[in-house]
């Protein structure tokens, strides 16, 4: 019987790949249910084993091409998808599995490689694991890029009767989705990380801290850690699901969370390495520093740190979204530019029109024109540039956007998902929003046309009775953005000036300010 | 509050636990222990980083963003609040770039912040005003056309305090005050980032809401959000006094906050040892009695309780008493007079009283109030452990492993040390609750006692046995204690005596109605659980056997080696501020000041001595005794300090005949109370907050009393007694009550070491205060009991001949509630009705469908000693078969209802169990009909006709 491989990722479901699962059925296929290949722009997709056990692909297809596909007269017949210059050119150390196997499928792990990093790992003492993993280069994938193995020899160290691991799966960043097709996909994955930091920092439970809007992958991980539950023992983990919160993807508001607290941001020190869940010693992870664990074991840290970038090793599987061609997850190796992957890789625009930004990191990272496209996809380069990798989410916008529009939606995200604790962020963002409004609405109606509300309370006689230039609410917003920055007490705040300077920095035009202001960073 | 005298360090001070970091700020070389942040350095060597969120009674939180400071190596601007020194560290806590942060911070803050500041309350006493100077803000850019709270509804609901969300900076102090100081956890943030509001409960009004008003959060509160209504009223006060609090026994300390004469506000110590800092809504808001109008302030005398009241002088007043307590000693003879000193008035005031009767009148008619609380308590101790006292501090509560509560309601009765157990209970200690009630203590937020007993009232004595015979039968006894510290053989008596197969958990669980598989889990935890300690309260000695009780919680003590360190110990919750100061003080009829027999020669000598009189070596009467001598036409006048006898003691048609059948009885008080309705000489009493003198709280504590304001009535009560003894011939001439202190230390060992200059300089001392101990005695029993050996006692059952039956088939038992106090003399003066404004019968609802009762509904309440009527509270706080209520209202008269039962041992009245019966009703039994119109005629009052000048 024909044996058919089509994805259950939420992406190819939402693109219909049910439909087609459900055709293939009909027509007397063996169908399974795999992850995500990662390029969307050839999903739904399908792929036919041939009787040598190769694979052919076809993408994107419709229920009704069923019988073409399986006379192989489909014409979007793709063949081989490892010879697609978006496949070929890819260092699949994590997501080597992802869209292969079927992700619930203990067997189709093991004989892919699984659990090998967990039994290298219990061979070994535990300050030996985490020798390997600082060996490795590894830096957390979260966007903070922290070495993974500092943080958990800080756990190691610490003498507790009881240790947490903690995987962040609050993915919120808009463009990015790698943690959701790597929990969908490769589920055991994730969990033999975890149970491997368990192991190296004497941990004996874990948490998975998912956001609600991933109902699939909730299942699967659910799924997956009641049939691993006899490999992973002693190490057991469990599900905890977020409510909506894009702050919980903070990781002391996320801990807050677990312990059924408002999700509020805690302030550090403490860290969470020394006292975190419950008080206790917690290694906090994202999902792909967790899941790029096994590998490390299995193959060696060398293997891993070989592939990098200055003090960037290993590979970050980059996420493509946006007003982009070939819009999916394309994991490499740190040092490719900017420019590679948003032309090359990605395709230009989908809309065909010129790049004229690209947001980098979601929705706290900065905007970066062509011009800079030479940058090289490393931590300290990005930061240097004033942005940040972040999360490998890169948003592509093309020359009808508008930044100061965007800038504002920064201010916006921020006051609308601040946890309200500190005061930067809690006031801050809503006055952000409030200059940027007066800023564009100077630049639609003109300035003189501005109601001279600004100094309606009498109280006011401090403040300019005249009304400020755009230059000067410039000055203000610039103001705020340093306050933010520097005072926030988490990244929510603390980053959100990033968009905004940037934007202000490389779009001056949008702002309607007198010229363009230079171009260094503060 | 940053109000004159209280320097706020900003954040907590940590232990010494090993060599002191050594750091540099600003240039300036500091040392502070290990964990301190660099806020509190910096303040601990004169620099105030600026800040808003945090405050040194609280953990630290990080929010506001002000106190950024810049750190040698350190990327970013760690605020100074949350990050701990380390060593060799070099901090600036002032610079250019800090400037600018903060400045950008107070614009946001100000951005959203009415600037009212001229009109505001807080005006002068604002955090958010001082920093915002300290910050050097000079301009608010976004002006106030955006988004804003300034137009927030203001919640005045409270009596006492107001919310004011427009004024709110969303520091969240007052929720963290409510979470970590108080422990009610009624306070959140609700929503988020711009729409974050401070809300009590679910979005509630704060007196509809869980909020128990202890003030904490207005405290906490650095603007006028949370403030006082009497500081919107009066306005700032502008000197403060420290004294303590006049309600229980925990003696709170307080700031009392003056605005000339005019009290504005008590606020908690923070240095107060006993409160550190806390308090409850009794001592830091009801003081308003001291001001209403229903105070009597000039002397009155009558013929006879049928007449009203005549106004006079206080010479006539006083002469009166005097030749009628002459007359009536020369008539009836000298052992026919005798008189009650109060726990409510200071160790000094109660001292002069005994020594009137002692020395004035002849003889050891003398009792105290402590008859019906806490007389089993020193009889129980003394007995076991050689002392009359708890033996702990309320800070050895931070040191227990096993919380053993029993008969007592500290979130009720005893709030503010409830707040501190509660603090050690989140942390993790385990709580045993035995109580036939399920009060708050078993599960309330964060705090879940591991197991609850829920007795028959009446039983302790059997549930204690129990517990004991399973730690002696398992073998979870600690021996090498017992052989050390106690009489092996009295040991092994008593274990034999538990051990018997009729005192098992088992076998006593059909008297107790206790799960003996509970009481037994519950025993092995308070013997194995680490330091274990107990509270107890007047469910334990109210009852025919409570002084049997108190020896059975002594022995479970001894027995598992919990006595004599901190963190353990047995631990009486005293009821009255200065209760335990009545006790030492001499006020029973058979002991001087300091537990000493009457009839031990060498202790009477002391007093012949001093006193210059030959004085009775026969122990006097008890009241019950007086009041049944007087029924009998043997007692005939009696003199009353600060005590309501006819409300507060039971079987009152009892008091009232007792009452009535003397020819003088005198009452000084504040307010025409219910036994002045059968006095015929009334002397105007005076406030705490009018004099001078010293508190003893229940953890031996003795604290004082300053006067913040004259005595309305004319003289402090020391002053009134003085002049009575003197108009008897005495010849006293105190000027100050630190002489009467001189007096008591000479006379008391003790007490030895107490003196008012001590008192000023160690802010309190606890006795035993002697020259081998000179600064005091916080655990008592260290190294071996004071008696010599721990004494074990052997603690039969015995059942209360208080039985149900078919016409009183339910149990009553009584209590107090959380926003009054006793008799409700002071707090039915105050606001405080405003939560509790009558008592109320808790009724299972299994009995009240037996009976046809619903919520809400007038219910008659009968026993065989009487009736009364009240309203109906359909609860399962109280068990099937146990009905309960508070008698804070004469209109009530709950102990109409109480029994003459008492104490074997010290006629401490059975308040806790009553048979009754609980029926339907329309309206006040005719005992209250008749009361009242007693009452009303009793009160009336003819003004004096001032002589033409």
């Amino acid at each position: 019987m024909t044996r058919a491989y089509i994805s259950c990722d939420m992406a190819s479901v939402a693109l219909g790949a049910d439909d087609i699962a459900e055709a293939l059925t009909a027509a007397g296929c063996t169908v399974i249910r795999t992850g995500a290949r990662g390029l969307f722009a050839i999903e739904p997709l399908v792929e036919i084993e041939t009787t040598d056990g190769a694979r052919i692909a076809y993408g994107p297809v419709e229920p009704e091409d069923v019988p073409a596909i399986l006379d192989d007269t489909h014409p979007n017949r793709i063949g081989d998808l490892a010879t697609l210059p978006f496949f070929a050119k890819q260092q699949r150390f994590t997501f080597a599995r992802c869209g292969i196997t079927d992700p619930l499928s203990m067997a189709d792990y093991t004989a892919h490689d699984g659990w090998k990093g967990l039994a290298a790992a219990r061979a070994l003492p535990p300050q030996a694991v985490v020798d390997a993993v600082k060996a490795s280069g590894l830096r957390g994938r979260g966007g903070a890029g922290f070495p993974t193995g500092i943080k958990w020899q800080t756990v190691l160290d610490a003498a507790s009767p009881e240790k947490f691991i903690v995987c962040n799966a609050d993915e919120g960043d808009s463009g990015t989705f790698a943690d959701r097709m790597l929990m969908e996909g490769d589920p055991y994955c994730l969990l033999e990380g975890m149970a491997i930091a368990g192991h190296a920092v004497g941990a004996s439970h874990g948490y998975i801290y998912v956001r609600s809007e991933y109902p699939f992958a909730i299942r699967a991980l659910n799924a997956a850690i009641e049939r691993a539950g006899p490999i992973l023992a002693p190490f057991t983990v469990e599900v905890r699901v977020g409510a909506g919160a894009y702050v919980c993807g903070e990781e002391t508001a996320l801990l807050e969370s677990i312990e059924g607290k408002r999700g509020q941001v805690r302030a550090k020190p403490p860290l969470p390495a020394i006292q975190g869940l419950f008080g206790q010693p917690t290694v906090i992870n994202n999902v792909l520093s967790l899941a790029a664990i096994p590998f490390i074991l299995a193959e060696g840290p060398e293997r891993y740190a070989e592939v990098g970038f200055s003090r960037s090793r290993g590979t970050m599987p980059v996420q493509l979204a946006g007003n982009v061609k070939n819009g999916g997850l394309f994991e490499i190796g740190f040092g490719i530019t900017l420019g590679e992957l948003v032309n090359d890789i990605g395709g230009g625009t989908e809309s065909g029109r010129p790049v004229r930004a690209v947001q980098v990191g979601g929705p706290l990272g900065a905007y970066f024109p062509p011009s800079m496209f030479d940058l090289a996809f490393d931590y300290e380069a990005f930061a240097a540039a004033g942005g940040l990798i972040g999360h490998a989410g890169i948003t592509v916008f093309d020359d009808t956007v508008d930044m100061a529009a965007m800038a504002r939606f920064a201010m916006e995200f921020c006051a609308v998902e601040s946890c309200g604790k500190c005061t930067p962020c809690r006031i801050g963002s809503t006055r952000g929003v409030e200059t940027l409004d007066r800023i564009i609405g100077d630049r639609i109606k003109g300035a003189a046309q501005r109601e001279q509300a600004l100094e309606a309370m009498p109280q006011m006689r401090n403040a300019k009775v005249k009304h400020r230039s755009v230059d000067e609410e410039i000055g203000v917003l610039r103001d705020l953005c340093e306050t933010m920055k520097f005072g926030s007490l988490c990244a929510l705040g603390g980053f959100t000036p990033y968009p905004v300077l940037s934007a202000l920095d490389h779009f001056p035009e949008d702002f309607g300010g007198a010229r363009a202001l230079p171009q260094a960073a503060e | 509050m940053g109000w004159i005298g209280e320097i706020d360090l900003g954040t907590k001070p940590m232990p010494v636990t090993g060599p002191l970091v050594s750091l540099t700020i600003d240039g300036q070389p500091v040392d502070v222990p290990a964990g301190t942040s660099i806020m509190r350095a910096a303040a601990l060597m004169g620099t105030n980083i600026p800040k808003l969120c945090a405050t040194d009674t609280l953990e630290s939180f990080g929010s506001c963003r002000i106190c950024l400071v810049e750190i040698d190596g350190r990327a970013g601007y760690p605020a100074s609040c949350t990050t701990p020194v380390t060593p060799g560290m070099v901090v600036r806590t002032q610079t250019d770039k800090l400037a600018k942060l903060r400045k950008g911070v107070m614009e946001l803050y100000i951005s959203d912040h009415p600037l009212d500041c001229l009109t505001c309350s807080a005006n002068g006493d604002c955090e958010l005003q001082d920093q915002a100077g300290a910050v050097g803000l000079r301009d608010v850019r976004y002006g106030y056309d955006g988004a804003n709270h300034l137009d927030a509804a203001k919640d005045e609901s409270n009596p006492y305090f107001t919310f004011d969300p427009a004024k709110c900076i969303v520091c969240s102090r007052c929720v963290r005050a409510c979470d970590e100081v108080q422990g009610t956890l009624a306070l959140t943030v609700d929503g988020r980032g711009f729409s974050s509001h401070i809300a009590a409960s679910q979005d509630e009004d704060f007196l509809s809401s869980e909020c128990v008003s202890c003030g904490a959060c207005v405290q906490a509160c650095p603007t006028s959000a949370l403030i006082e209504k009497e500081v919107i009223k009066v306005g700032t006060p502008d000197k403060a006094v420290i004294t303590t609090c006049a309600y229980c026994g925990v003696g709170c300390t307080f700031r009392a906050e003056m605005r000339g004469e005019q009290l504005v506000r008590m606020v908690p110590w923070k240095d107060g040892k006993a409160n550190r800092g806390h308090s409850c809504v009794k001592g830091r808001f009801a003081w308003g009695y001291a001001n209403h109008k229903e105070r009597i302030l000039n002397p009155m005398i009558r013929a006879s309780v049928h007449e009203p009241w005549r106004e006079v002088s206080w010479e006539e007043a006083i002469a009166h008493t005097a030749s009628e307590f002459r007359r009536i000693q020369s008539t009836y003879g000298t052992r026919a007079v005798g008189g009650i000193t109060s726990s409510r008035c200071t160790n000094e005031e109660t001292f002069l009283v005994q020594k009137l009767i002692r020395q004035g009148f002849g003889n050891n008619n003398v009792d105290t109030c402590a008859r019906v609380c806490h007389s089993p308590t020193g009889y129980g101790l003394k007995t076991t452990f050689g002392t009359s006292a708890g033996t702990q501090d309320f800070d050895s509560v931070q040191h227990s492993d096993v919380i053993l509560v029993i008969g007592a309601n500290p979130t009720d009765g005893h709030p503010v040390f409830a707040s501190r157990m509660k603090r050690r209970l989140r942390q993790g200690a385990k709580l045993i609750v035995i109580d036939p009630r399920r009060t708050d203590l078993v599960r309330s937020p964060h705090i879940e006692a591991a197991h609850h007993l829920s007795l028959r009232p009446g039983t302790n004595v059997a549930v204690l046995t129990a517990m004991a015979h399973v730690i002696v039968t398992e073998g979870l006894f600690d021996e090498a204690y017992i052989r050390e510290r106690c009489d092996w053989d009295e040991y092994e008596d008593w274990a034999a005596f538990v051990s018997e197969d009729h005192r098992s958990p088992e076998a006593s669980a059909e008297i107790t109605g206790v799960d003996p598989d509970e009481l037994r889990k519950a025993a092995r935890l308070y013997a194995t659980g680490g330091n274990g300690a107990i509270y107890y309260g007047l469910g334990v000695t109210e009852h025919s056997q409570g002084s049997s009780t108190v020896m059975a919680i002594a022995n479970l003590a001894m027995a598992t080696g919990n006595v004599g360190r901190e963190g353990v110990g047995v631990n009486p919750l005293r009821g009255q501020n200065n209760v335990q100061g009545a006790c030492d003080m001499g006020s029973f009829p058979h002991e001087f000041s300091g537990y000493r027999h009457v009839s031990d020669p060498e202790a009477r000598a002391m007093f012949e001595d001093a006193w210059g009189v030959p004085l009775d070596d026969e122990p006097g009467l008890r009241i019950p005794n007086m009041l049944d001598a007087a029924t009998d036409g043997a007692f005939k006048a009696l003199f009353i300090q600060g005590e309501d006898i006819l409300q507060s003691d039971p079987n009152t048609a009892h008091v009232a005949a007792g009452l009535a059948a003397m020819e003088c009885v005198v009452v000084q008080d504040l307010f025409l109370n219910e036994t002045a309705n059968y006095a015929h000489v009334f002397l105007p009493g005076s406030t705490f907050l009018e004099k001078d003198g010293t508190f003893t709280n229940a953890e031996r504590r003795i604290q004082r009393v300053r006067k913040v304001m004259s005595p309305l009535n004319g003289f402090a009560d020391w002053e009134i007694v003085q002049m009575v003894a003197q108009a008897m011939g005495l010849g006293w001439n105190y000027t100050h009550p630190s002489e009467i202190m001189d007096e008591i230390a000479a006379l008391t060992p003790s007490f030895a070491n107490v003196h008012y200059d001590a008192l000023e300089e160690h802010g309190s001392l606890q006795w035993p205060a002697t020259a081998a101990a000179p600064l005091g005695t916080p655990t008592m029993h260290l190294d071996g009991f004071v008696r010599g050996k721990g004494r074990f006692v052997v603690t039969d059952y015995v059942a209360t001949d208080e039985k149900t039956g078919p016409r009183f088939p339910l149990l009553l038992t009584t209590g107090r509630i959380l926003s009054h106090y006793n008799v409700g003399a002071q707090t039915r003066r105050t606001d405080n009705v405003a939560w509790h404004p009558e008592d109320l019968l808790e009724i299972h609802p299994h009995d009240a469908e037996n009976r046809g009762l619903h919520d809400g509904q007038w219910v008659s309440l009968r026993s065989r000693a009487g009736e009364t009527t009240l309203r109906a509270l359909v609860t399962e706080r109280v068990a099937p078969g146990v009905v309960y209520t508070t008698f804070h209202h004469p209109t009530t008269q709950a102990n109409v209802i109480t029994t003459d039962f008492s104490d074997w041992a010290t006629n401490c009245p059975e308040y806790k169990v009553t048979a009754v019966q609980v029926s339907p009703s329309n309206g006040p039994s005719d005992w209250q009909e008749s009361y009242e119109a007693q009452a009303k005629r009793s009160r009336r009052i003819e003004p004096r006709l001032e002589p033409a000048e």
